[in-house]
């Protein structure tokens, strides 16, 4: 090596260069700052949930002065999503678990009750203590109801026990069907997995379980002791077109069996078998798991309050909104977003992240005296786990569209590594960003 | 992805890894990078003997790091599905390589200060 004058920085460039990277890091992170409108208005947003949650932090940015009442009488905040990791025992069930508290904006009023009775004519909002709540706006983001009771011989403790799981139950349930699926992906037999026959929530979930099982299974040498079969509730395995031919297939290549038009009618747990509504009739079959996801509703006082389709889905009573800008048929001032949203697609909290900006720029315009062209066009996100380490990353629209974020880079109907990466470390944190109203 | 701005990145990584500890990870890598920027500016240059180092340790941080990210994420080799997941994972390689490298020279610089004719 000769003289030390290859490379020599000056103690002026190192300070230029630090002053460069501060300036660009400063405007990087300078969020777009939009007027406040300032209104009186009262907003009762129903739910605080995802879509309640997510809208209010939102709205208080835009708002100056208006009331902004929340209502919900839960005191957890779930994080859905990590169900189906809790199910497969990937996660525990503190995973999903964090207070409502948590996510809400200072400046709006939480009312901890629950809705009893909304009257769209009076503009009012009753609430469980005999409270009653007049508003301007009314938002609906109450979520929806799982109707086990409509499964005959079915019983909330019996979730964990005999070979019978229910992930969708709760954070606490989400666990103990691990315990009954753990114990089938170790010692084989039959296990059955199934969907309801309504709208549900993420409808990749109930695959997503079922692909984990087998999984699980095979890492555990017992997967030729397993007979795995998925009953779809009608004629395909997804409600998108190319999506189910794609399910199809990956079944096929895991050796999944799956049978059309079954619906789990009742369950004997005592002697472990299910039956199926089918077509054709009642047909039982015995179990060593069963997996079972039961039907969907909005809540009672949504589907009492007139407010639901009287010509759609009239046994699950989701809100008549426009599919397009979530505002309500009837009556202006009122939204629906998230899961008790009468529209055609779209009950996961990816929709939400869509469907609430869209909701927030109607509601604004309003109380400024403009409108807005925003919509949601029914997009929904799905990573469909296949496999622990591999997923598909699964968009697509009202028009049974793909819609991939990254064209070219991410094949959605590829069983991809970065999209369990994304499932596994980004999805949390996005969601829990869009909580704040910050993605 | 919507809006897939700046400012949304940061609130991602601070829901990953908490607030606290997401600016703590970045105030590290915000010092290890000026210590190093001030090893070179006192020493007015490049020690070839210890970058020497720094490169002998640079297939070390690149295995590190993808063990690190497949520890955490439940994930081994056998789940690369296909090119977008083999970049992934030789960008996880290189960003561990690069950071063992820049942390093993400014450490080295700062603990065995260059003497005069060290080169």
């Amino acid at each position: 090596m000769t003289k030390e004058t290859q490379f020599s920085p000056s103690r002026r460039g190192f300070l230029s260069l630090a002053a460069g990277a501060g300036v660009l890091a400063a405007a990087g992170a300078g969020q777009q700052v939009r007027a406040q409108v300032a209104t009186k208005a009262h907003i009762v947003i129903l739910g605080a949930g995802a879509a309640g949650a997510a809208l209010s932090n939102r709205l208080v940015e835009r708002l100056d002065g208006a009331k902004i009442t929340i209502v919900d009488g839960r005191k957890e905040h779930w994080y859905q999503p990590g169900f189906s990791l809790i199910a497969a025992g990937l996660k525990k069930a503190n995973y999903s678990v964090s207070n409502t508290t948590d996510w809400l904006p200072r400046g709006v009023d939480l009312k901890t009750e629950m809705a009893t009775n909304i009257d769209p004519e009076a503009k009012t909002v009753a609430l469980g203590n005999g409270e009653v709540l007049t508003y301007d706006y009314l938002v609906i983001a109450t979520g929806l109801t799982l109707d086990y009771d409509s499964i005959e011989g079915f019983e909330m403790d019996m979730i964990g026990k005999d070979g019978v799981g229910s992930l969708y139950a709760g954070p606490q349930y989400a666990a103990k069907t691990w315990e009954a699926a753990g114990k089938f992906a170790e010692e084989g037999g039959v296990g059955l997995f199934t969907r309801p026959n309504t709208e549900m929530k993420c409808a990749g979930a109930p695959i997503k379980h079922t692909f984990l099982i087998d999984d699980i299974a095979r890492r555990n040498g017992s997967r030729g002791k397993a007979d795995i079969t998925y009953f779809a509730n009608n004629n395909s395995l997804f409600g998108v077109p190319i999506v189910s031919e794609k399910i199809r297939m990956v079944f096929g290549d895991r050796g999944i069996n799956h049978e059309y038009g079954h619906v789990v009618k009742s369950i004997d747990a005592g002697a472990k078998k299910v039956t199926f509504a089918t077509p054709d009739g009642d047909y039982d079959r015995d179990y060593d798991y069963v997996h079972i996801i039961p039907p969907q509703r909005a809540p009672e006082v949504i589907r009492n309050s007139g407010l639901s389709w009287a010509n759609k889905w009239t046994d699950q009573g989701w809100v008549e909104v426009d599919k397009h800008s979530l505002r309500h048929n009837r009556y202006a001032n009122i939204f629906a977003v998230g899961d008790v949203a009468g529209v055609p697609k779209g009950k996961t909290a990816a929709s939400v992240k869509w469907q609430v900006p869209v909701v927030e720029e109607h509601l604004v315009a309003d109380i400024s005296g403009t409108t807005s062209d925003a919509s949601y066009d029914g997009y929904t996100s799905c990573p469909l786990i296949t496999r622990i380490g591999r997923a598909m990353l699964i968009e697509f629209d009202y028009k049974n569209n793909l819609t991939p974020s990254f064209p070219g880079v991410i094949a959605p109907l590829e069983e991809l590594w970065i999209s369990w990466l994304m499932k596994e470390v980004a999805l949390k944190a996005t969601y829990n960003a869009m909580l704040r109203g910050k993605a | 992805m919507k809006e897939l701005t700046f400012g949304t990145l940061i609130a991602v990584f601070e829901e990953i890894f908490g607030r606290g500890l997401f600016w703590i990870m970045v105030a590290a890598a915000v010092i290890v990078t000026l210590a190093y920027f001030y090893v070179l500016i006192r020493d007015r240059s490049v020690s070839w003997r210890k970058f020497l180092w720094a490169q002998l340790s640079m297939p070390f941080g690149a295995v590190a790091a993808v063990l690190f990210v497949q520890f955490m994420t439940h994930s081994a080799f056998s789940d690369i599905g296909g090119p977008i997941d083999v970049i992934v994972l030789l960008g996880v390689a290189v960003a561990g390589a690069i950071g063992a490298a820049i942390l093993v020279y400014t450490a080295e610089s700062l603990l065995r200060p260059q003497k005069n004719h060290d080169a």
